[in-house]
């Protein structure tokens, strides 16, 4: 017994004194900082079939936080993030999402990187009252507006808008489309058939393909045999609009050939080689940072941030990093602007963000959009020898 | 109407050759050990990558195909030896999932050394489409039906001339025969291992250029693969190859002539046709139970 009593003792005393000493220094440093850190929780896929995107919003918003802390924090608050990777799962999201609210106690959370993933997270935060800034692209999530969500990309409603109105100016009106069997290609599908009917496109053509196909050549057959289609959008992400784009030139069709903000990156261009030539698409001004005028508000935004990504992890920056860093951006202003991080004045805060210039726009929300962007964030650029022109 | 036929044949040819040599590397395993296995496709992946990042960084491409073709039977090896071998008496279940298993293992490995980004391979010879009769073809196509077809029958040579390939047929047929014969029957599961990864790995590094190479692109490969070998009598190397023609024939004239959406349902609508009303294939023998 008091053997017993003893090891318990024993323990407790040898526990009690890690913990000092691992708290201790935690202890001084926020002391020496002295101040409440500013609790960011992140959710991102960065691994898995989304890493793609996922992998850029994770090192973006690590940089971010790493640079506004050394820069002094927020109203001399440091930052705390805590990031957490779904795999792609939105099971995973919604128990990320979980330990977030519940055991970090964060004041905002940035991310799901998938439309799967955050309309996972949707009801959780919703319940628990945190302000959430998605970073994936499907309309559902700020339609209809839910209180505490918001989102930073662009939606596939835009890019579908912007498409169709450059098949006006060009005096098309009748779209194939082929959309890939995918959350993103899905979603781009019903998005562009309501689009059209708004906009008096006519849709001659409506197939679809496998996000890992390796040849798309029966479907384009079909479209090239179309009589009617004056125009074809392809709705995908990844390797396969590269690979839709190179049987299109192989079956020499000779339509305009129309891709998604999906594959708004350099990987397109090189992996579709010279078939990409002359396709358009909608893109951020990220994309052309370079070929913005100089009267554009976004220019010195998107070039700023092009340096600071492309300098720290020496890769291209791509659209999906900036959309993170516009999470993070509206986030912290929306913090400095509530006079800190209470839960509903935070939410009220960023609800409110006007004129805020990012890389994905300049971004003005209200209580019935929580997107804020206009169809002018976008900007139809046309591949030319390898690389990304403007359309006037 | 009959260009637009041709052109599905034409494609259903091409995505064809690749799961033929897919399922004939299936085959060649499942006849040496009875082994199904499901790593056949990380072959594919191995082959593909290996050629697309060594050319990219200088290296020729048939040195590369060739050092993509050693790394790839390596892998082969270590997978027989330790993981397959050492569950040698395990039952067939066991061991399909061993090798799921090992396949997982392998893309987690290549997503380490080659990162999660498509690769880029140039086509061999151009891509200047080929016309014929009003379809089209990429002349990667024809390396890819060549490859297939070359490789096929240099399989055919090796099994019917040489003395490994008949130990290995030998084994397949009994194996405890063949061992009292004095075939080294470990020695045998080991080669066949790394001719079905050779044979995936060529077959990876001919058709990077129209799928391009990414570390998952196995599992489609390996799938449409297996189905092929099935479809064809599982252990039957002609019939896996014709198997794997009449796969991409059938998906490609599914996807012109109903649509697109069922394209990958019609590979396996026939797979579960004939593992419902010919679960020997094709041209497989009629399995017999000896009681």
């Amino acid at each position: 017994m008091r053997k017993r009593l003893l090891a318990t003792f024993a323990f407790t005393a040898a526990f009690t004194a890690v913990a000092a000493v691992t708290a201790v220094p935690g202890l001084m440093s926020a002391a020496a900082q002295a101040a409440d850190p500013i609790k960011v929780g992140a959710i991102v896929s960065a691994t898995g079939p989304a890493s793609f995107l996922g992998d850029p919003e994770k090192k973006v918003l690590e940089l971010y936080a790493d640079r506004i802390n050394k820069a002094g924090g927020v109203d001399g608050r440091p930052l705390q993030l805590t990031v957490y990777d779904d795999g792609g799962a939105a099971d995973k999201a919604a128990s990320f999402t979980k330990r977030l609210i519940e055991s970090d106690g964060v004041d905002v959370i940035v991310g799901g990187t998938t439309t799967a993933a955050t309309m996972a997270a949707v009801p959780l935060v919703e319940r628990a009252g945190v302000p959430f800034i998605s970073l994936a692209g499907a309309v559902v999530i700020v339609e209809p507006v839910k209180k505490w969500v918001f989102k930073t990309p662009h939606t596939d409603r835009m890019a579908a808008e912007k498409v169709m109105e450059d098949m006006r100016k060009r005096g098309l009106t009748k779209l194939a489309l082929l959309s890939e069997d995918s959350g993103f290609g899905k979603s781009g599908r019903e998005q562009t058939v309501a689009v059209a009917k708004e906009r008096g496109i006519e849709l001659v053509a409506d197939e679809t393909y496998g996000a890992k196909d390796t040849d798309v050549t029966a479907q384009l057959t079909k479209i090239k045999n179309n009589a009617s289609a004056q125009a074809v959008l392809v709705f995908g992400l990844g390797q396969g609009p590269a690979v839709v784009t190179k049987n299109y030139r192989q079956l020499g069709i000779a339509l305009p050939l129309y891709q998604s903000h999906g594959v708004a990156s350099k990987e397109y261009i090189r992996l579709a080689g010279g078939a990409a030539e002359g396709v358009r698409l909608p893109a951020a001004g990220l994309v052309v940072a370079a070929q913005l005028a100089d009267s554009d508000p976004q220019k010195k935004v998107v070039t700023d941030f092009t340096k600071v990504y492309e300098d720290s992890f020496n890769t291209e920056v791509s659209t999906f990093a900036g959309h993170a860093y516009d999470g993070l951006m509206i986030a912290l202003d929306a913090v400095k602007r509530a006079g800190g991080t209470d839960k509903a004045k935070l939410r009220d805060a960023i609800e409110q963000t006007k004129g805020y210039v990012g890389t994905g726009g300049t971004v003005t929300m209200s209580a019935k959009d929580h997107m804020g962007l206009t169809l002018d964030a976008f900007h139809m650029v046309e591949v030319r020898q390898g690389d990304w022109a403007l359309v006037k | 109407m009959f260009a637009e036929l041709l052109q599905y044949l034409l494609s259903g040819l091409t995505i064809g050759a690749i799961y033929a040599l897919a399922g004939l590397g299936f085959s060649i395993i499942y006849n040496a050990s009875h082994v199904i296995n499901f790593a056949q496709g990380e072959f594919i992946m191995i082959g593909g990558m290996a050629s697309a990042t060594l050319t990219a960084s200088g290296v020729p491409l048939p040195l590369a195909i060739l050092i993509g073709c050693g790394g790839a039977m390596l892998v082969g090896v270590l997978v027989a030896k330790f993981a397959v071998e050492r569950a040698r008496n395990a039952s067939t279940v066991t061991l399909i999932i061993i090798t799921i298993g090992a396949s997982i293992f392998l893309r987690g490995v290549a997503e380490l050394v080659w990162g999660k980004d498509f690769k880029r391979l140039d086509a061999f010879s151009g891509e200047t489409p080929i016309q014929i009769l009003g379809a089209s073809m990429q002349p990667q196509s024809l390396w890819v039906v060549g490859t297939a077809g070359v490789l096929i029958v240099a399989i055919g040579l090796f099994f019917a001339k040489t003395l490994t390939g008949k130990a290995i047929l030998a084994t397949s047929h009994n194996r405890l025969a063949a061992q009292l014969v004095g075939i080294d029957v470990k020695r045998v599961v080991l080669a066949s291992f790394a001719l079905s990864a050779a044979l995936g790995a060529v077959g990876g590094a001919v058709v990077a250029p129209i799928t391009f190479s990414y570390t998952e692109m196995g599992i489609m490969l390996g799938l449409k693969g297996f189905t092929a070998a099935v479809l064809g009598g599982l252990g039957h190397g002609p019939g896996a190859v014709a198997g794997g023609l009449i796969v991409g024939i059938a998906e490609a004239l599914g996807a012109g002539y109903i649509s697109s959406a069922y394209k990958d349902a019609v590979a396996f609508v026939i797979i579960l046709a004939v593992l419902l009303f010919m679960p020997n294939g094709l041209f497989g023998k009629r399995g017999t139970e000896r009681v």
